[in-house]
């Protein structure tokens, strides 16, 4: 029974994907099957973040095969919590108006649950291999998502995305074959084991360089980003909220298990250029999203340069750096997934995402003036939100240990980040309207308020009471990772 | 003797698809693509250990097998990787017919429909 809780993450996708295929000739149900699997998905996953919290690990080998040879399916506490808001997002994507966008056509639902069922697949393994299989699921469906519309710009972001993601999984295939080839293991506990004192091995150093390079690629760190913003200003809005919640965050999250569970003999070896590249990551994009005008591109930029957070806090390391990197991811995917929603409200009043084109909503439009702030402030870091108890715990933990230079960027690239909201702000919501006449924009749907506002309270809660949640993600990551050495006071 | 001949053909064609997947034709960078994940599934082959060994069948009645035999997990990893790769050179391919279709060059300097240059001021370029 627990083996099949924790297949199902991965099954109530797959099948519901199957489902709304069958029923791709009729909308309507089609889209209530949809909604249905994912209400499905997120009671599974509830259930197994309820055992998880008492402490029980779900442990599943398939097939029946004894300890070193099955695939492991492993779900503790961070799988499980990381499952949830996987699931709680894909509801709240569902349930936002699909009109108009990649969601809306007979392929839509069928591509979602398999991107969900990639995204579970890859927190729920605990087989490198398998986690290779999981990321080519979800990037075939993701391009399923990017080239449903048809058009040239998307034809030709699918094009790069697919290019540099699949070069990205051909690494990764290669260093998980090495590693096979080094130590005949596959399973993260066994490959931890076999790989425990081999911290100096040149060899092992080298594929497990080359496997964080190609996570590193999936996780679109710098300079391995430019597929990202590339892709993503040609997507819908509920498009965008799911690859930003689901497509880079299973990339850190799947560094963070193979540095601190698979590989942490090698993990001093590498932690020193993963804070650099972080480093790099966060100020670079930031620029970009400064630079730029287009609404989901100045996002766009922002998702990869606050994954330089997640990754600078994987960095660190030990149990308060991998709690750190959790809450961030947390937090981020609940916050910028309802940004990229708020800007398809924003787009929708006011009929366009350039801002030079668009202004004067904050008179017009103030509840969604409201929601916009309230995210924006929580992507900043204004303190109660919950973006600030994220920086907080990186920058409490990179103080102790030390890296003040790592940890000045982060300052800056929040002080980069307020201005770039900054701007949005203005432009879309002070400043007069540039056209003589303002074009009436469509109505704004209740499903869409609904859906907005769910997760901004969601976010709310988490900031006004982040103590829970922090309790338990250090306990989660005190059963990932052995305590590193700090220097000493 | 083998190793050597394995590891030459995995560098070949690791070379080939990599030259290939430099190119600026669309069409040939996803051949490319597919060239290189063709030698990864070679190396994946060759991590199990080459050499010549009985097929791994365990006789009725055994719980392990009597005699040395193939490692069959490579053989398992590596059809599971040649199924993926092959799904994703088709696709690749028709995504670059598609936009040679569209723009009859499938020049990889031509896409420029996503990323529009800066305008003539400096600003940024805006999408339609």
């Amino acid at each position: 029974m627990s083996g099949l809780l924790a297949a199902a993450p991965v099954l109530v996708p797959l099948f519901t994907a199957a489902l709304t295929v069958a029923l791709a000739r009729r909308p309507r149900r089609q889209r209530a099957a949809s909604l249905g699997g994912a209400l499905i998905l997120l009671l599974c996953c509830a259930a197994l973040l309820h055992g998880a919290a008492g402490g029980a690990v779900v442990v599943t080998q398939f097939g029946a095969w004894a300890a070193p040879f099955a695939i492991v399916f492993r779900i503790d506490r961070a799988a499980a919590l990381m499952l949830t808001v996987n699931a709680v997002l894909a509801v709240a994507v569902l349930v936002w108006p699909s009109r108009g966008s990649a969601l809306a056509t007979p392929f839509g639902p069928p591509l979602v649950h398999g991107l969900l069922a990639g995204a579970c697949g890859a927190y729920a393994t605990a087989d490198l291999f398998n986690l290779y299989v999981w990321f080519e699921v979800m990037l075939i469906a993701a391009l399923g998502l990017i080239v449903a519309g048809r058009t040239p710009a998307q034809l030709e972001a699918g094009l790069k995305y697919l290019v540099l993601n699949l070069f990205g999984t051909v690494v990764l295939l290669a260093a998980v074959a090495g590693l096979y080839g080094l130590t005949g293991q596959l399973g993260y506990h066994a490959l931890g084991m076999a790989l425990a004192g081999r911290g100096d091995d040149p060899l092992a150093l080298l594929l497990g360089a080359l496997l964080i390079i190609a996570l590193l690629i999936k996780a679109s760190a710098f300079p391995f980003l430019f597929w990202l913003p590339a892709a993503y200003p040609v997507l819908s809005p509920p498009v965008l909220a799911l690859f930003t919640a689901l497509t880079t965050k299973v990339g850190a999250y799947a560094l963070l298990r193979v540095l601190h569970e698979v590989f942490p003999a090698g993990a001093p070896a590498y932690t020193p250029v993963l804070g650099w590249l972080a480093c790099a990551t966060m100020i670079a994009d930031v620029m970009g999203a400064v630079y730029h005008y287009d609404l989901r591109r100045i996002l766009a930029f922002h998702s990869v340069s606050q994954m330089g957070y997640i990754l600078l806090a994987t960095a660190l390391g030990g149990a308060a750096g991998i709690a750190a990197a959790l809450f961030f991811s947390i937090h981020h995917i609940l916050v910028k997934a309802n940004l990229y929603l708020v800007a398809g409200m924003i787009a929708r009043r006011a009929g366009h995402y350039d801002l030079r084109k668009i202004g004067a909503l904050a008179r017009s439009e103030r509840a969604l003036a409201g929601l916009f702030a309230l995210n924006a402030l929580a992507l900043v870091g204004m303190p109660p939100l919950s973006g600030f108890w994220a920086k907080l715990l990186i920058l409490r933990e990179g103080f102790a240990q030390e890296h003040y230079l790592w940890m000045a960027v982060a300052v800056c690239t929040g002080g980069l980040t307020l201005l770039s909201m900054a701007k949005i702000w203005i432009e879309a919501f002070w400043k007069p309207y540039p056209a003589p006449t303002t074009t009436p924009g469509t109505p704004l749907p209740t499903r869409a308020w609904a859906s907005c506002g769910a997760l901004s309270l969601l976010a709310l809660a988490i900031g006004l009471m982040p103590g829970p949640l922090i309790d338990f993600l250090v306990a989660a990551a005190g059963t990932m990772a052995p305590p590193v050495a700090r220097p000493a006071p | 003797m083998i190793e050597w001949a394995m590891a030459a053909s995995v560098t070949l064609v690791a070379a080939a698809g990599l030259y290939l997947a430099s190119s600026r034709d669309l069409v040939a960078i996803s051949v490319g693509l597919a060239l290189l994940g063709a030698a990864v599934n070679l190396f994946v082959f060759a991590a199990g250990r080459l050499g010549q060994a009985a097929p791994p069948l365990i006789a009725p009645g055994a719980v392990a097998p009597l005699a040395a035999v193939a490692n069959p997990v490579p053989q398992a990893l590596v059809l599971t990787a040649i199924v993926i790769g092959f799904t994703f050179a088709c696709f690749g391919i028709a995504l670059a017919l598609a936009l040679a279709a569209h723009d009859d060059r499938a020049d990889a300097d031509a896409l420029e429909q996503a990323e529009p240059p800066p305008r003539p001021d400096g600003g940024p370029g805006e999408l339609p």
